[in-house]
C-alpha cells in the first residue's frame, strides 16, 4: 500500500503538486492520468524519493520514503523515469544486471544471473542482450531499462510513461506485461500514462490529476465518463463501450 | 517446411557476431591494460637508466624521487578526474577546471600570510601538509558540495563558475603575495616552484600515503561509480545514497588535487587529457578497468614525456607546457563537439 499524506512540491512560487492525500492499494495496476503539466511525473518522483518533498509524507509498503535508507527502499520500490541517459558504453545485459545492485552490490551471483536472464526474456531482449545500448532503437532501449527495473524484483514498481517510444505492438505487450506482474507476481504497479484508453483497458484504479491536485480516483468505470474526463482535460470526450472496455474517442 | 528451415539459419548469424564481439572486447581490454603497463614500466626504466653517469646511486636517488612524484601525480590526477566526472555526470569538468588547484595555492599563500613565512616553512612537513589538507577538504566541501548534490544544473553555468573561482583564487593569492615582505615571498616561492623538474622530496612519502588511501577508497567504490554513471535518478532508484557518494568523491578529489599540486604544481588540463583518452581507448570498460587504464596512461604520458623533453629536446621546454598544450586542445575539441549539451 502506498499512502500519501498532504504531499506538496513547489518550485519557487509555483505549486506543482498541491497537497495530495490518497491511498494506492497494494497489488493491482494503478494509472495516473492527466494533461501535460498536471504534476503526474512529479508525484511519481516524490513517491520514489527522487525528488525531495516540500511538505507531507509518503510511505510505501510501510516504509517512510523520507526516513528510510535509499538501499532499503531500493529492495521494496523500483522507479523508471522518462529520460534515461547513460554515459558509459554498456551492453543490454550489463544494464539489466544493474537492477540487481540493491541486492548484491557489484558482484552478481548465479541467482542474480537467473533474474537477469528472466527479465531479458520477459521483454523479448535475449537476442539483443550482447548489443550496446547506443546501437539500439529508442523503443529497444526503453525495453532494456524496463528489464532492469524487472530484475530489481521489488514489490512496488513505478513507471513514468513506459509507453514512450514504443510502437502499438510493444505498447500492448508492455501493458500485458504489467498486468501479468500485478496478477501473477502480486506486484503493485503504478504507471503514468498519456493514453486514457490504455489506462481504461488495463488498470484496476485510475488517479486523475490536474494542476497539481488529485481531481478524481476510482475504477475505469468511474473515471471513464464524459463528465469526469471533461473536468480533467477540458475536452468533450464521448465514451463508447468496445469489447467490454470503455474507450474515449477524443480525435475529433 | 521452408519456414522451419529458415528459423535456425536466420538465428545463427544474428548471434555469433555478437558473441565474437563480446569475447573480442574483453580480451582487447586485457591486452590494452597489459600493453599500457609494459609501456609504462619501460618508460620508467628508460627514464631511470638512460645516460647514467658519475655517482650512480646519487643520480638514481634523484631520478627516483622525480619518477615517484610523476607516478603519484599521474595516478592522483587520473583517478580524481575520473571519479569527479562520473559523480558530476559530465565529461568536460575536472577538479582543476573547477579551480581546486588554484584553491590549494591560495590556501598555501594565506597560511604564509597568517603565520609568517619562517614559521610556516620551518614547521614539520607532516604538520604543514596535514593542516593544508584539512583546510582544503573543508573549503572544497563548502564551495562545491551544494553545487553537485542538488538537481543537475546547467553545465555551462558550472563551467563558468569554475573559471570564475579559479581566476578569483589566483587573483587573491597574487594580491597577498604582492603585499608580502619580499623575503617572505621568496620563501613562499620555494613552495610554489614545485614542478616536474623540481620535486619536494620530503613530501613524497606523505603524498604516497595520501594517494594510496584515496585510491583504495575509490577502488572500493568502483561498482557504485558504475551505477552513478547511469545518471542521478537511476542511481537513486537503485539504492545509491547520491549525496553521500558525491560528498565522498569531493573529499577524495580535494585530497588528491592538493597532493598532486604540492608535489609538482598545478596542471590544469592533464586530467581531462588522460581521462578522455582512457574513455576512447577502453570503450565498454567499467570503472575498475577505467581506473587502471587512466592511471597507466597518466604515468606513461608524464614519464615518457619528461624523458623526451629532457633527453631529446634538451630541456628547451617543460613537460607542463606540452601537457597543457595538448590537454587544452582536447578541451577545445570536446567543447566544439558539443560535450556541453
Amino acid at each position: 500500500m502506498i499512502e500519501l499524506n498532504a504531499v506538496t512540491k513547489t518550485y519557487g512560487e509555483t505549486t506543482v503538486v498541491d497537497s495530495v492525500t490518497t491511498t494506492i492499494p497494494a497489488g493491482g495496476l494503478t494509472s495516473i492520468i492527466g494533461p501535460n503539466g498536471a504534476g503526474k511525473s512529479t508525484l511519481l518522483g516524490l513517491i520514489s524519493r527522487l525528488l525531495p518533498m516540500d511538505g507531507g509524507s509518503v510511505s510505501v509498503g510501510g516504509l517512510d520514503v523520507a526516513g528510510t535508507p535509499s538501499k532499503t527502499l531500493a529492495r521494496t520500490l523500483s522507479i523508471l523515469r522518462q529520460e534515461n541517459q547513460v554515459s558509459l558504453r554498456l551492453r543490454v545485459r550489463d544494464l539489466v544486471t544493474f537492477g540487481r545492485f540493491p541486492h548484491t552490490g557489484g558482484r552478481p551471483t548465479s541467482e542474480d544471473r537467473v533474474h537477469v536472464e528472466a527479465a531479458l526474456a520477459h521483454l523479448d531482449l535475449t537476442e539483443l542482450a550482447d548489443r550496446y545500448l547506443d546501437e539500439l532503437s529508442g523503443g529497444q532501449r526503453q525495453r532494456a531499462f524496463i528489464a532492469m527495473v524487472l530484475a530489481q524484483d521489488t514489490d512496488y514498481i513505478l513507471l513514468d510513461e513506459p509507453l514512450n517510444n514504443l510502437d502499438m505492438k510493444h505498447s500492448v505487450e508492455m501493458m500485458r506485461l504489467m498486468r501479468g506482474l500485478a496478477d501473477e507476481a502480486g506486484k503493485t504497479v503504478v504507471v503514468v500514462l498519456h493514453d486514457i484508453n490504455f489506462a481504461s483497458s488495463y488498470s484496476d484504479t485510475i488517479l486523475a490529476m490536474r494542476q497539481g491536485a488529485l481531481t478524481a480516483q476510482g475504477s475505469p468505470d468511474q473515471i471513464m465518463r464524459t463528465e469526469v474526463l471533461s473536468q480533467i482535460y477540458d475536452l468533450e470526450i464521448p465514451i463508447h463501450e468496445v469489447a467490454g472496455k470503455r474507450i474515449g474517442v477524443y480525435f475529433s | 517446411m521452408a519456414k522451419t528451415a529458415l528459423t535456425p539459419a536466420a538465428k545463427a548469424p544474428a548471434q555469433s557476431p555478437a558473441r565474437r564481439r563480446v569475447l573480442g572486447s574483453a580480451s582487447r581490454l586485457t591486452l590494452l591494460i597489459w600493453g599500457l603497463a609494459i609501456l609504462a614500466v619501460a618508460s620508467i626504466v628508460l627514464f631511470l637508466s638512460w645516460d647514467l653517469l658519475g655517482n650512480i646511486s646519487f643520480a638514481l636517488r634523484l631520478r627516483g624521487t622525480r619518477v615517484g612524484a610523476m607516478i603519484l601525480c599521474a595516478v592522483a590526477v587520473a583517478v580524481s578526474t575520473l571519479a569527479f566526472q562520473t559523480v558530476t555526470a559530465n565529461r568536460i569538468l575536472t577538479p582543476s577546471i573547477m579551480g581546486m588547484d588554484a584553491l590549494y595555492t591560495l590556501l598555501q599563500t594565506v597560511m604564509v600570510f597568517a603565520f609568517g613565512a619562517v614559521a610556516w616553512t620551518t614547521a614539520p612537513d607532516t604538520a604543514r601538509f596535514g593542516v593544508e589538507l584539512v583546510l582544503m577538504v573543508g573549503f572544497s566541501l563548502l564551495l562545491y558540495r551544494a553545487m553537485f548534490t542538488g538537481r543537475a544544473g546547467s553545465l555551462h553555468l558550472l563551467l563558468l563558475v569554475g573559471i570564475v573561482l579559479g581566476t578569483l583564487f589566483r587573483g587573491m593569492a597574487g594580491l597577498m603575495q604582492k603585499l608580502m615582505d619580499p623575503s617572505e615571498f621568496t620563501m613562499l616561492q620555494d613552495l610554489f616552484f614545485a614542478s616536474f623538474n623540481r620535486v619536494d622530496p620530503p613530501l613524497l612519502g606523505l603524498g604516497a600515503v595520501v594517494v594510496a588511501a584515496c585510491v583504495v577508497v575509490i577502488w572500493r567504490m568502483r561498482h557504485t561509480l558504475d551505477v552513478m554513471a547511469l545518471g542521478r535518478d537511476t542511481a537513486v532508484g537503485l539504492g545509491v545514497d547520491h549525496r553521500r557518494v558525491v560528498t565522498t568523491v569531493l573529499v577524495v578529489c580535494s585530497l588528491l588535487v592538493a597532493t598532486s599540486t604540492a608535489l609538482v604544481g598545478p596542471v590544469t588540463f592533464f586530467g581531462l587529457l588522460v581521462v578522455s583518452l582512457a574513455y576512447r581507448m577502453a570503450a565498454g570498460a567499467d570503472h575498475g578497468q577505467l581506473i587502471v587504464v587512466a592511471s597507466l596512461l597518466g604515468v606513461l604520458t608524464l614519464v615518457a614525456g619528461q624523458f623526451v623533453v629532457e633527453q631529446f629536446a634538451g630541456n628547451s621546454t617543460t613537460l607542463s607546457v606540452v601537457v597543457e598544450f595538448v590537454g587544452g586542445i582536447v578541451f577545445l575539441i570536446l567543447l566544439l563537439r558539443g560535450a556541453l549539451k
